[in-house]
């Protein structure tokens, strides 16, 4: 950037060597200027994302983390400071341990066939398919649908009385499922949702990286004798490594904040129970219905930042975990 | 040269948006009155308030009024937005709809909203409304929150072709026996399993429990807002029946207003829904015409009559115009205008003056075998009696902790582990 202005500037090279000033010549209202604009403009440039991230996204962050030191309600005129007693509080709530092994759960069952379907989704988009554009086009239409149509025909499909799933498992023979009431069924279905959602989504990513793979690579596997199972074992995945890590960290933060799904998953219209035991709630529709429904803005905000921190440390840990799966798989790290 | 010019009037360009973006942002506060005088107010409503044809004759009346409505379709998000914005202090409406079962925390801020028998008209008087209706509207030291709107009055609807299949009696004389009191009700609940063949006697349990407990005379906290779900003897005996029925097979076990209840409707799922006079229309669209005539609706409420529904207009302090909005909802909440609502969307006044109108008396629905839907109802909410005492957070328990738990019961809890249930969900709500 500084080659580009000092050539605008004005000043012919030759007469003052660089890191000079003038020697004669006051500067001007221009030149000072030029020299602000050289030493300032690129801060100025990169200020709004920060005035935003600081107004949306930092104020907020430490703004709740100060309301959770707080019994403040809703509608609350004079909030009582009572230190940790929210997070206190919190730890011993069995609500909350159960949302928390919902929330796991319903990741866990998202996540990993995921992120699997995914890179075999996108392997076989790589080989050669007649209209290439059709099918990449295909496997994100899910993605294009809006979140809460997808949500109110997934919880009819489940339904347990007049659903098409168990419509269906019956015609096979099979007993019919309580979606609803049967927590680890409930889990697997919200699970499905969320994976019809995301997974083509993450397909086309590792796509545009597999597409990134030099050929001669594979050609030189090719030569070396390896089969496709372990082009893709050798080549293919080691080369991903840091698509993947994306993929499974974007993942780790969308999967440990599911919200609309349960929410629309749940036979009560607009409720935030998950469930009649809240055998389907997560995390954030437990935090979602303590600010607003029980109007518990502390206690929402002490969940808030708990679940932050988790996510953190499940992402850290899934990091780690992505780098070793996805390394060259020979030892060699 | 240029290069520079145009980065310093990038530079001004970007300062000049970003100071219309502020000034964009800023620009929404006061400033309703216009410069020729007119007042613009401000209302909000859900659902179907049938108002709509009744603003434009309001600033009809009243040229210096423009009166620009907001209305969202369900009551849930609806009033979880209303409790926000009273929380932040802004964002209200200059006259603000409530939902009856969400009075009881609108009551217990009542120092946000205005008390509208002070700045009200004075024209208005109690005798305007049903007694328990306007008493349902003041808070603890009588002050006057809300005008009543509508009302919710309690039937019983049934399908008499069920009945009768399964041996019991389905014209109105013989279901009077049937609904006189919800022993007599879960009674002929048990007779009419046996003989229906998979069908079930009610809809959901918390269908049944939540007007068992209305019926009550104090909610689920006492005047002195304790939380009495453990020491009030009459919530037990309510459940122990209801979620005995449950065992008995009695409730199909749908959850009210979701698809499977709608389905439960076209399906013959269940043959008596407890039925408040909005209910007909509701049955009327889920049935659909293949059921014509099957339904029928019977005056005979076991436990006396009740009531579910029905609003309330408020003016929250917020407004900037409280007398005009009073003299709004004032006006709104007149017997004509109710009326005139009640021809136009069926919201059944709680003006006893519009009650005893010939157009209520007149009224008839056909598919309900053309029953005189209108009068009956009227009864109905004669039978109402004193206004219930309900506590803040009342409407939550019902709606968040005894609906779930009876819910649960249906899933297969046992009623024992189904009342702690609601017992921890209370206490945690009243918290």
């Amino acid at each position: 950037m500084s080659t580009t202005v000092s050539a605008t500037t004005g000043s012919p090279a030759g007469e003052h060597p660089a890191g000079e000033p003038p020697p004669a010549r006051k500067a001007t209202w221009r030149d000072r200027l030029g020299r602000w604009d050289v030493k300032y403009s690129p801060y100025l440039y990169v200020a709004p994302f920060f005035v935003i991230f600081g107004v949306v996204g930092l104020f907020p962050l430490l703004y709740t983390a100060y309301v959770s030191l707080f019994d403040w309600e809703l509608i609350d005129d004079n909030p009582s400071f009572i230190g940790f007693g929210n997070y206190v509080l919190l730890m011993s709530d069995p609500q909350f341990w159960k949302v928390l092994t919902n929330t796991f759960s319903i990741f866990l069952l998202s996540a990993i066939p995921q992120v699997i379907m995914a890179v075999l989704l996108a392997a076989l988009l790589n080989t050669r398919l007649r209209l290439p554009t059709g099918w990449r086009i295909g496997i994100l239409m899910p993605y294009v649908a809006s979140l809460v149509a997808l949500g109110i025909i997934f919880a009819n499909l489940f339904g347990p009385n007049f659903g098409l799933v168990n419509g269906i498992f019956e015609l096979l023979g099979l007993d019919r499922v309580d979606w609803q009431a049967n927590r680890f069924a409930s889990h697997v279905a919200i699970a499905i949702m969320v994976n019809w959602r995301w997974t083509g989504y993450n397909a086309l990513i590792v796509l545009a990286a597999m597409q990134a793979i030099p050929r001669e690579l594979h050609e030189a596997a090719v030569v070396d004798g390896a089969g496709p199972v372990r082009r893709f074992f050798s080549v293919t995945l080691p080369l991903l490594r840091p698509t993947l890590i994306f993929v499974v960290v974007t993942a780790t933060i969308g999967g440990l904040q599911i919200f609309t799904e349960p929410k629309l998953f749940d036979a009560m219209p607009g409720s935030n129970n998950g469930g009649s035991t809240n055998q389907f709630q997560t995390v954030t529709l437990f935090m979602y219905q303590s600010a607003f429904e029980r109007e518990d803005l502390g206690y929402a905000s002490a969940i808030a930042w708990v679940l932050f921190v988790i996510i953190i440390l499940v992402a850290l840990i899934n990091f780690m975990l992505t780098r070793r799966i996805a390394s060259t798989g020979e030892g060699r790290r | 040269m240029r290069h520079q010019r145009s980065r310093v009037l990038g530079l001004i360009s970007f300062t000049a948006a970003a100071a219309l973006v502020l000034a964009a942002c800023g620009g929404d506060s006061g400033g309703e009155q216009s410069a020729d005088g007119t007042i613009e107010l401000t209302i909000s409503t859900f659902g179907e308030f049938g108002y709509d044809d009744l603003y434009a004759e309001y600033e009809r009346l009243h040229p210096n009024i423009k009166i620009t409505p907001h209305t969202t379709g369900q009551g849930g998000p609806y009033h979880e937005a209303l409790f926000t914005k009273l929380g932040a202090g802004s964002g209200l409406d200059d006259v603000t709809a409530v939902e009856e079962g969400h009075m009881s925390d609108v009551l217990a801020k009542s120092s946000r909203f205005n008390d509208l028998a002070e700045i009200g008209p004075a024209g208005v008087t109690p005798d305007r409304w049903l007694d328990w209706k306007y008493e349902a509207g003041r808070d603890k030291d009588g002050k006057l929150i809300g005008y009543g709107t509508d009302i919710g009055p309690l039937a019983m609807c049934y399908r008499k072709d069920l009945f009768e299949a399964a041996g019991l009696p389905s014209d109105p004389e013989g279901v009077k026996k049937l609904f006189e009191s919800w022993d007599s009700y879960f009674a002929a609940g048990d007779q009419f399993v046996k003989g229906s063949g998979g069908v079930a006697w009610f809809d959901s349990a918390s269908q049944i429990f939540n007007a068992m407990q209305n019926q009550l005379p104090t909610g689920y906290f006492d005047r002195q807002d304790n939380l009495v779900v453990e020491s009030n003897p009459g919530i037990k005996k309510n459940w122990d029946q209801v979620t005995a029925a449950v065992e008995r097979g009695q409730s199909a076990g749908l959850v009210a207003f979701s698809n499977e209840w709608n389905s439960g409707f076209k399906g013959s799922s269940f043959a008596t829904k407890t039925c408040p006079s909005w209910m007909l229309g509701v049955i009327e669209e889920q049935a659909g015409p293949e059921h014509s005539g099957q339904w029928a609706v019977s005056g005979v409420f076991p436990g006396g009559g009740g009531n579910w529904g029905g609003s309330y207009l408020t003016v929250p302090t917020q407004s900037e115009h409280p007398k005009e909005a009073a003299e709004l909802a004032a006006w709104l909440t007149e017997p004509e205008q109710q009326i005139k609502a009640f021809k136009a969307k069926g919201a059944f006044p709680s003006q006893v003056e519009a009650l005893e109108s010939p157009e209520m008396a007149e009224a008839t629905n056909d598919y309900f075998g053309g029953v005189r839907d209108g009068e009956l109802f009227v009864e109905q909410a004669h039978k109402v009696g004193s206004a219930q005492y309900k506590g803040p957070g009342d409407g939550k328990i019902q709606e968040n902790a005894a609906s779930p738990a009876l819910q649960a019961v249906e899933q297969g809890r046992s009623p024992e582990e189904g009342w702690q249930q609601l017992v921890n969900g209370a206490q945690q709500i009243a918290r």
